[in-house]
C-alpha cells in the first residue's frame, strides 16, 4: 500500500461500498444529535415507520435553544420550548441516550462529545451542524450535515459520500506570548480566505500544532468549517490519547489497550501526499480581530480597518464597502481604537476549561470597563461549569463584572434570549461575524478568549500586554 | 422528492460573494420543527425592514425597495444567480428549504460552499458552477434585459440562453440520476442494507469499541 494521508485512512476504513464514478457509501460510528437540525428527520422516520439503524452510535443534547439564566428551568419562548420537548420526545420514543437541560452534563453538542469520550479516534462524526469538524481534533473524520442527511443516517447508519481532496496546513516556529489556537486558525483563515478550503479535508499539523492542548486543537477543528473546508484533522498523539483515558464512554481495560494500539497509527504516513500544502511560521502570528462580515476580513491588533479604495478587484472593493456599512466603521481605522460594547466569552470554539482559564487570567484584578454594557460568560457544558467553578474562575469573572451563565450556544448565534440589538458592537469568542448572527443588526468581531476579556476590561480592542 | 429535469425559468440576480446561510433564512426561523412555511422569510433580514419573528405574517410587513427580489421585474423568478462561495457557513438545510418554498428550483453560481450544495440535491434544487466569467456576463445580462429567462436542462446538462447560446455545466452521475427521477436516497441506502451489515460484522472484530453503546 502507499503512503496515505490520515484522511486517506480514515476514509478507507469505512467506505461500505463505492460506485465507478467515486460516489460512495460510508459508515458513521458516532451520530451527535441537537434540537434544530433534527425534528425534520425525527418526523421523516415517523412518516415512514422507519427506526433508528443503531441508536447506541446517538448522543442526543440540546443546546442551541437553552437559556442561560435558568437552571434546567423551562424556557419561556413558546417556539423555542416546542423545539427541546420535540427532541425529549423523539429521544425516549426510539430510546436515544440524551443529555436533556436538567442534566449537570448538558452543554453544547461539541463540547460534551469530546468531554464525554462520545468523541474518540478513528471513528467517523458526524452532526447536523457544521461545527462537527471540531472533532476531527481527536484524528477522527468529523463532519457537519443537513437534515435530510441526518435522516439518512439515522436510518443506515451511513452516508453517501465521495471523497475530498487533502490539504495539510503546517505551522512551524515559536508562537508569540499572548497568541492562542484562535489566533492560528483566523490567521489561516485570513491567508487561505472562507473558500481556500472547499472541497478538501485539512489536516493541522507541525511542530506548533503538536505542542497544543486537546482544547486548543479543537478550537482550530472547529473553525475548518470557516476556511470552506468540512473535515479538520489532527493526528493522533499523547495528547489525545492522555485526554481521552478515563472518560465515560472511552472504552476500558483490555479494550482501551486495544484501541490505543490502533489509534496510534491515525497519522498521515511521512511521505504521504497532500494536493495542496501550506506552510506558517507562528511567529508572524499576533492576536487577531475581525473588522467586517466574514471571518476572512481579519487582522491583527496592531492592524487597520482596510480602505475600499485600496482594491482594484470591483468584488472585493465592494465587498469591504458593504462590510465597512454594516459594521459601522471607517476606513483606516486602528482595530485599537474600536470599542465593543458587549464581550460574550463562549460557543462550541472557546466554551472549554481551558478557554475559561486564558480569560479569567486577564480578567483576575481587574474591572470590565464602564462603557461596556454587558460582558457574558457561557460556560461550554455543565461539567466546564463545575469545574471552572471548583477552581473559582466564577469569582474572578463575577468580581470584574461578568455575567457567569449556564450552559448553551447563547450569543453565538441568539436563539435563545442572549443576543445584541441593532447596532451593538461585540467581542466575540465565537466562530462567525456574519451579518445578524448574533442579532439582527448586531457588529461581530471574532477574537480569542483573552482578547475578548483584555478589550472587556480596557473599552477597546487591546492585546493583554498593553492593559 | 419533487424531481428536476427541465426549467424555463425567470432570472433573479444576487449581486454579493459569500453569501451564508445565516443570511438566507436568519436562526430565529430555525425553531420551527416544520420542513415548509420558510419561503416567506427567505433573506428576510434583506428584505424587510422590520425584524421578522417566526409565527408573524410576513404579507403586511415593510419591503426593504432596494433588494433585487423585491423588484417588480423579478417577481416568480425560479432561477437565482449569484456570487462565489454561495451558501457558505451553517449547515441549516432550512437555506434550500427556505429558497424552494420562494420558487427557486435552480441557482446558479462559480462556486459553492460543500454543504449546502449537497443540501440543495436533496430538496429539489439543482445548483449549477458556471465558470466565474460567464456568471460576470450573465450578471450583465440580467440586469440590462427584463424578463431575462434560462432553461436549465439536466439531462444533458446544458444551460440555454435566449439567444439559444449554450454552458454545459458538470454533476456527478448518482446525483443526476436521483434528481431527474426524484428519488429518495434512504431507500436506495436501505437496499445495501446487507452490505451494511457486512462492514458492521467486520469492524466489530476489527475495532469493537466503536460499538459500545453510548447511554
Ligand atoms: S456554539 Fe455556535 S457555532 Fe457552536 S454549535 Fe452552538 S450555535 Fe453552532
Amino acid at each position: 500500500m502507499g503512503q496515505q494521508t490520515l484522511y486517506d485512512k480514515l476514509w478507507e476504513q469505512h467506505v461500505v461500498h463505492s460506485e465507478d464514478d467515486g460516489t460512495s457509501l460510508i459508515y458513521i460510528d458516532r451520530h451527535l444529535v441537537h434540537e434544530v437540525t433534527s425534528p425534520q428527520a425525527f418526523e421523516g422516520l415517523h412518516i415512514a415507520g422507519r427506526k433508528p439503524w443503531r441508536t447506541g452510535s446517538m448522543l442526543a443534547v440540546p443546546d442551541h435553544n437553552v437559556p442561560t439564566t435558568t437552571d434546567g428551568a423551562g424556557i419561556d419562548d413558546p417556539v423555542s420550548r416546542l423545539q427541546v420537548e420535540t427532541l425529549n420526545q423523539n429521544c425516549n420514543h426510539f430510546g436515544i441516550a440524551e443529555f436533556s437541560m436538567a442534566d449537570p452534563r448538558q452543554g453544547i453538542v461539541h463540547v460534551i462529545g469530546p468531554e464525554q469520550g462520545a468523541t474518540l479516534p478513528g471513528m467517523t462524526i458526524v452532526c447536523g451542524d457544521s461545527h462537527t469538524s471540531t472533532h476531527g481534533a481527536f484524528g477522527a473524520l468529523a463532519f457537519g450535515i443537513g437534515t435530510s442527511e441526518v435522516e439518512h443516517v439515522m436510518v443506515t447508519q451511513c452516508l453517501i459520500q465521495r471523497k475530498s481532496k487533502n490539504m495539510r496546513i503546517w505551522i512551524e516556529g515559536e508562537l508569540r506570548h499572548g497568541v492562542s489556537a484562535k489566533d492560528i486558525v483566523l490567521a489561516v483563515i485570513g491567508e487561505i480566505g472562507t473558500a481556500g478550503g472547499t472541497g478538501y479535508a485539512i489536516e493541522f499539523a507541525g511542530p506548533v500544532i503538536r505542542d497544543l492542548s486537546m482544547e486548543s486543537r479543537m478550537t482550530i477543528c472547529n473553525m475548518t468549517i470557516e476556511a470552506g473546508a468540512r473535515a479538520g484533522l489532527i493526528a493522533v498523539d499523547q495528547t489525545t490519547i492522555d485526554y481521552l483515558e478515563g472518560r465515560p464512554f472511552a472504552p476500558t481495560g483490555e479494550s482501551w489497550e486495544k484501541a490505543v494500539e490502533a489509534w496510534r497509527n491515525l497519522t498521515s504516513d511521512d511521505d504521504a501526499m497532500f494536493d495542496h500544502e501550506i506552510k506558517i511560521e507562528a511567529s508572524t502570528i499576533l492576536p487577531q480581530v475581525t473588522w467586517g462580515t466574514s471571518p476572512e476580513m481579519v487582522t491583527d491588533i496592531e492592524g487597520y480597518v482596510p480602505d475600499p479604495n485600496d482594491y482594484e478587484d470591483p468584488a472585493i472593493s465592494d465587498g469591504i464597502t458593504r462590510a465597512l456599512e454594516y459594521m459601522g466603521l471607517e476606513a483606516g481605522t486602528a482595530i485599537r481604537d474600536i470599542k465593543p460594547e458587549l464581550v460574550f466569552i463562549g460557543s462550541c470554539t472557546n466554551s472549554r476549561i481551558e478557554d475559561l482559564r486564558e480569560a479569567a487570567d486577564v480578567v483576575r484584578g481587574r474591572s470590565v470597563a464602564p462603557s461596556i454594557k454587558q460582558a457574558l460568560v457561557v460556560p461550554g457544558s455543565g461539567l466546564v461549569k463545575r469545574q471552572a467553578e471548583a477552581e473559582g474562575l466564577h469569582q474572578v469573572f463575577i468580581d470584574a463584572g461578568f455575567e457567569w451563565r449556564n450552559p448553551g450556544c447563547s450569543m453565538c448565534l441568539a436563539m435563545n434570549a442572549d443576543r445584541l440589538k441593532p447596532g451593538e458592537r461585540c467581542a466575540s469568542t465565537s466562530n462567525r461575524n456574519f451579518e445578524g448572527r448574533q442579532g439582527q443588526g448586531g457588529r461581530t468581531h471574532l477574537v480569542s478568549p483573552s482578547i475578548a476579556a483584555a478589550s472587556a476590561i480596557a473599552g477597546h480592542f487591546t492585546s493583554v500586554e498593553d492593559l | 422528492m419533487d424531481a428536476f429535469t427541465v426549467l424555463d425559468g425567470l432570472v433573479a440576480p444576487l449581486d454579493r460573494a459569500n453569501v451564508d446561510t445565516d443570511a438566507i433564512i436568519p436562526k430565529q426561523f430555525l425553531k420551527s420543527i416544520k420542513r415548509a412555511g420558510f419561503g416567506p422569510n427567505l433573506f428576510d433580514e434583506w428584505r424587510y425592514m422590520d425584524q421578522g419573528e417566526p409565527g408573524k405574517d410576513s404579507s403586511g410587513r415593510p419591503l426593504n425597495p432596494d433588494f433585487v427580489l423585491n423588484q417588480p421585474r423579478y417577481q416568480g423568478a425560479s432561477i437565482l444567480l449569484a456570487r462565489e462561495n454561495f451558501g457558505c457557513g451553517s449547515s441549516r438545510e432550512h437555506a434550500p428549504w427556505a429558497l424552494f418554498d420562494y420558487g427557486f428550483r435552480c441557482i446558479i453560481a462559480p462556486s459553492f460552499a460543500d454543504i449546502f450544495f449537497n443540501n440543495c440535491f436533496k430538496n429539489a434544487i439543482l445548483p449549477v458552477v458556471l465558470n466565474e466569467n460567464i456568471v460576470d456576463d450573465l450578471f450583465i445580462r440580467v440586469f440590462k434585459q427584463p424578463g431575462f429567462m434560462l432553461k436549465v436542462d439536466l439531462s444533458v446538462q446544458t444551460v440555454e440562453f435566449p439567444d439559444g447560446e449554450k454552458a454545459q455545466f458538470e454533476v456527478e452521475a448518482f446525483r443526476k440520476h436521483c434528481l431527474l427521477n426524484g428519488l429518495d436516497d434512504i431507500g436506495l441506502t436501505l437496499e445495501k442494507a446487507e452490505e451494511i451489515k457486512l462492514y458492521e460484522k467486520r469492524r466489530r472484530i476489527e475495532a469493537p469499541w466503536l460499538f459500545d453503546p453510548v447511554a
